[in-house]
């Protein structure tokens, strides 16, 4: 089970309940979120980054529980891409995640967690939470809002949604659907967690248990082959052994994938909560922009009026390829909405809008102005 | 912001032509010159497309919207008629099917820019005539098996195919050795041309 987080965090408690897609509503949520750089008096230097699925609001901070540094400290800072010496960046915690936003682990109305009670959430109402954020601190257009992969959907939900409230759109290494694909790997996941005698229905926090840590670490592998490029994947350990100078007739990590995953499978463990998984996993499966808008992706955008958007791929990225990108370029075109549009190359697979790409770095910069 | 005084011949003349305030799309922007120039001189709402991603990158690092794409298949994501003008310079030659480019062209922009190197040029001609090998000048600086212009054309060539596919010429400009020329005899005289068209 994820380490219980430090009791300095920034957090906002809506004041209204949060209207949900699924009909439902939720009460007294709370959002946890950081910001970066100052605030301008006329407000208008504010940047929104929407984080992915496992991420959190440390973009540009020392992660409390591992200490590591913030998950996009390369892109956000004093004279980096998105420069904090210029604007105000806010990110949040979504609903349904584990780093201080009420999700799974948080305790209900009863004082229990909610555990597998929590109801089921879209990115539209991570989005939803987000605005409501936004209007508890009193910030009503944004310069832009940025996000890769999952926080690449909810930038787009939020144009489709709330348009006029940004007045451009950063959308990296995304797509405006999940794909049979996308859903299939995340079923892997949420079965491997399901299927662990440690996931109790979801109820197993509190307990003296250690909640279902092999399955949720199963799902992290499954997930984590799907970021990495085939190419990055054989440059990086190829077939070599792990300390060993022969293969050992056996079921150890003979190679170094497979210890390399094994480790990126249970450190996972130690900062993440299963049950969010499972949720924001559906989230994301859900998720299709087009379907919200009547079945046709250009009308989500038919309100975005002078808002500009630019889309990024990459070339390596299989799980959200690049023709998922053109796919929304295509509706932004539609409605002639001002649109850029580049596919980098880069040889990380899916990941490689978090690790070292100098033409992501420029196009951020000059699209942010 | 780059000076329209150093933009080539073809472009200033396009950039000196199109309409102060008027929605454009730029297809094979590069990394958006005229685009540049267009935003500030005629404050127009302007688009770029752009196959190379190298140039889309510089284009949108200078805070351009071009869309990385292939003139040949994408412009059919552009709705009818949803720009003002269309611009096509050096890039015709470079299309599978100029002639269903052309369709495309003035299918999304009322009025339409083609810009293109003219191989009857004279030069061209004695080059050919005299070394009998397909020339390479400053202007075509590329090796006949390397060169993207694989549909090479001259200033009557486009306008026949114009005459059959009934477009209208509003205009049409001419340039040699860096200036404007006069139009006589242009499909000698002439190393790059440029048309304005509407259906």
């Amino acid at each position: 089970m994820a380490t219980a987080l430090a009791s300095d965090l920034n957090t906002v408690t809506l004041g209204a309940p949060l209207a949900l897609d699924s009909g439902k509503s939720l009460a007294n949520v709370e959002i946890a979120f950081e910001t970066y750089g100052e605030l301008a008096e006329d407000k208008s230097n504010a940047i929104l980054i929407f984080h992915a699925l496992t991420g959190d609001q440390y973009v540009a901070k020392t992660h409390p529980i591992t200490g590591k540094p913030g998950w996009w400290d390369r892109m956000v800072g004093r004279g980096k891409p998105i420069d904090t010496s210029c604007f105000h960046v806010i990110c949040a915690n979504v609903i349904g995640s584990c780093l201080g936003s009420t999700g799974p682990a948080t305790p209900a109305e009863d004082g229990q967690p909610w555990g597998m009670r929590f109801p089921v959430i879209t990115i539209r109402d991570m989005v939803r939470a987000q605005v409501a954020l936004l209007d508890a601190l009193g910030i009503e257009t944004l310069h832009a809002v940025v996000g890769g992969s999952m926080g690449g959907m909810q930038a787009l939900s939020f144009a489709a949604n709330f348009p006029g409230r940004t007045e451009r759109v950063l959308a990296i290494a995304t797509t405006a659907r999940h794909s049979a694909q996308n859903i299939a790997f995340h079923e892997v996941g949420r079965q491997a967690i399901m299927a662990d005698p440690e996931w109790h229905g979801g109820d197993y926090y509190g307990g003296t248990g250690k909640g279902p840590e092999k399955g949720l670490a199963v799902a992290r592998m499954a997930a984590h082959i799907t970021y990495l490029s085939e190419q990055g994947l054989t440059e990086k350990f190829g077939r070599q052994l792990q300390d060993r100078e022969a293969k050992s007739f056996g079921f150890d990590a003979d190679f170094q994938v497979e210890s390399y995953l094994r480790y990126q499978g249970i450190s996972f463990t130690d900062r993440f909560d299963a049950n969010s998984y499972l949720y924001i996993t559906r989230a994301m499966d859900y998720f299709d922009l087009a379907e919200e808008h009547g079945g046709m992706l250009a009308d989500a955008f038919k309100d975005a009026g002078d808002t500009r958007f630019c889309v990024v791929s990459f070339d390596t990225d299989w799980l959200y390829p690049t023709s998922e990108s053109r796919n929304i370029v295509h509706a932004l075109n539609a409605v002639a909405a001002p649109v850029s549009f580049v596919e980098l190359s880069a040889p990380f697979g899916h990941d490689s809008f978090l690790l070292e790409c100098p033409a992501l770095d420029r196009v951020v910069k000059g699209f942010l102005g | 912001m780059a000076p329209k005084n150093r933009l080539r011949p073809d472009l200033a003349k396009i950039a000196e032509l199109v309409p102060e305030g008027a929605r454009v799309l730029d297809i094979g922007c590069g990394e958006g010159e005229l685009m540049d120039v267009l935003r500030h001189d005629k404050h127009v709402d302007i688009r770029g497309m752009e196959i190379d991603a190298e140039l889309v990158e510089k284009a949108v690092s200078r805070g351009l919207s071009v869309v990385q794409g292939d003139a040949d298949c994408d412009l059919s994501d552009y709705p009818d008629a949803s720009y003002d003008v269309a611009i096509l310079s050096q890039t015709l030659q470079t299309a599978s099917r100029p002639d269903y480019m052309l369709d495309e062209l003035l299918r999304i922009g009322r009025t339409a820019f083609v810009s293109f190197p003219n191989f009857a040029y004279w030069k061209m001609r004695v080059s050919l005539l005299v070394h009998g090998r397909m020339p390479v000048t400053p202007h075509l600086p590329v090796s006949w098996y390397e060169t993207k212009n694989i549909h090479h054309l001259t200033v009557d060539d486009f306008r026949a195919l114009l005459a059959d596919k009934g477009v209208t010429v509003e205009g049409c400009w001419f340039f040699a050795g860096g200036k404007e020329i006069g139009g006589t005899n242009a499909n000698w005289r002439a190393e790059h041309a440029v048309f304005r068209l509407s259906r």
